[in-house]
């Protein structure tokens, strides 16, 4: 019996273009997963947490969930940290268990952004994330602001669009590996370089997809792990770091809140990233994970990148990431996005994850990062 | 059409000197601290005291990027345009477009000066790149 909260169930859909479905099916497919792995019903959920969607903007999405699949549950809440949510509904959902306020809690994310509403649609409703006074009137788009990090960061490293590009290749042959990603189709080097500009200095392959999809988990209490059908992967450590939520009133363009984020989960489970054996980490754009990467001191300030050619951040380097493709390839559906990292994590420390499986995982680090660097929440996970 | 800012109660006096030209910054009587965007509270100090001062207007390129594909139309025509984070000179920080400057000569660390585009009854800051 483990004293942490523990993930004792996870799921996702289908990734990519899921033709049929809607948000609110990405959402139960997901879930009936997670359940389904923990061998609970619906019936044994005492919390719900969801998060947020664009394809169906209800106010009170976790509502409208509970409503839609006949849930009446204890405890109910939405949260929206943009991509960090995945991980802070674990953070959320481990402190409802550990207290004794819930037994079994159910995250649910989902949005089907691209059959749902086109991918210009969902590129227009996402420059909302800008300022509506000192952003948006400037045309701002996310790939923009990204772009802009990533300009200051090139200056000040001297890191090069191939640091780049490296990490844009092991994302794809990741994702080849996984039956539900978005995209599969192997890329080069060469691809990534001959890719058309979105704003400078990020390419179409520093990009991640639109996608369809949903993913899902249960976080249980310490001694209801053992109800479940596979028992629990523990939750031993969880942190937040908040700066900004606009770039224009980020304190720094290198530093984020990754950096706060992550020193403390890991002071909360009383392990350093030296003991990490697999790091599922943010990756909205390629500069978005060589940032977090140095800023959670897995490398110092202009390494990451250098990592990345020489082969270090997949299987049989010394810090395999993001093996289920990452958001660049596995795909991005909105919060779901945020927490494919979980679901993959929790799948490499089971054993689970067939062919990328990185040997005899026990330890991973699971990161999210919403809006433009903006909500950073970090997550330590080990095996029972 | 283009957005175009709606004044609040935080920001109108920011907006209102922009449509006579002028570039103003909020600033803390407390501590003296400069910020943009306007709020209703210091963030250095958490004083209430704010008041306003003339900003010079111009300052350095701290990043940007040129954006090839418009996330809506009504930047479509545009495109590609210049977004930067631009550093004032008087030690806050504003995104802008940079305008009629052309985009080789654009780097981190360029000097500009701010200017003034009109949309639709309101003024927005503009940058402009100066050749040293």
């Amino acid at each position: 019996m483990t004293r942490k909260a523990a993930i004792t169930g996870v799921g996702n859909t289908k990734v990519g273009e899921v033709p049929g479905s809607t948000c609110m099916s990405l959402h139960t497919e997901a879930a009936l997963a997670a359940l389904d792995d923990a061998g609970l019903k619906l019936a044994d959920i005492d919390g719900v947490i969801c998060a947020y969607a664009l394809s169906e903007t209800y106010p009170m999405l976790s509502s409208a969930f509970c409503e839609y699949v006949g849930a009446e549950p204890n405890f109910n809440a939405g949260l929206h940290g943009g991509g960090a949510t995945g991980a802070m509904m674990v953070m959320q959902a481990a402190a409802l268990v550990e207290s004794g306020t819930c037994r079994h809690v159910l995250c649910v994310t989902g949005d089907n952004r691209l059959t749902g509403m086109t991918r210009d649609k969902a590129v227009a409703s996402l420059t909302e994330f800008g300022h509506p006074q000192f952003e948006q009137p400037y045309g701002i788009s996310i790939p923009a602001a990204y772009a802009m990090v990533a300009q200051r960061y090139l200056h000040e490293t001297g890191a090069t669009l191939e640091h780049l590009a490296a990490l844009s290749v092991s994302h794809r042959a990741h994702a080849a590996m996984h039956p539900d990603a978005h995209m599969t189709k192997p890329i080069t080097m060469e691809d990534v370089a001959d890719a058309r500009v979105i704003s400078s200095p990020l390419r179409l392959l520093d990009c991640c997809p639109i996608s369809d999809g949903g993913a899902a988990l249960v976080v249980s209490a310490p001694d209801a792990a053992a109800d479940t059908r596979k028992g629990g992967v523990s939750v031993l450590g969880c942190g937040q770091g908040h700066t900004h939520e606009h770039i224009v009133a980020a304190p720094s363009l290198i530093d984020f809140g990754c950096k706060t984020a992550s020193a403390r989960a890991f002071g909360a489970a009383g392990v350093t990233t030296d003991d990490i054996d697999v790091a599922e980490i943010y990756d909205s754009f390629t500069i978005t994970l060589l940032i977090e990467l140095e800023s959670i001191g897995f490398y110092q300030k202009g390494e990451a990148g250098e990592a990345a050619l020489k082969g270090e951040l997949t299987h049989g380097g010394r810090l395999p990431c993001n093996t289920h493709g990452g958001l660049l390839s596995f795909g991005h559906s909105g919060a779901a996005g945020g927490m494919f990292h979980v679901v993959e994590g929790v799948r490499q420390l089971r054993g689970e994850a067939d062919q990328r499986q990185v040997p005899d995982a026990e330890l991973a680090f699971v990161h999210g990062d919403g809006g433009i660097l903006s909500a950073h929440c970090s997550l330590i996970l080990g095996r029972d | 059409m283009k957005p175009v800012p709606t004044p609040n109660a935080d920001t109108k006096p920011f907006w209102d000197a922009c449509n006579e030209d002028r570039l103003i910054v909020q600033t803390c009587n407390s501590c003296g601290h400069k910020q943009f965007y306007p709020r209703a509270l210091c963030v250095k100090c958490e004083g209430r005291d704010l008041d306003w001062q003339d900003a010079a207007p111009t300052g350095t390129v701290h990043t940007f990027t040129i954006a090839h594909r418009a996330p809506t139309p009504a930047f479509k025509e545009d495109a590609p345009y210049v977004l930067a984070l631009i550093d004032l000179d008087d030690g806050f920080r504003m995104m802008m477009n940079i305008v009629n400057t052309p985009h080789d000569a654009i780097a981190i660390g360029m000097p500009v000066r701010i200017t003034f585009e009109e949309r639709d009854g309101q003024k927005l800051p503009q940058a402009e790149g100066l050749t040293s």
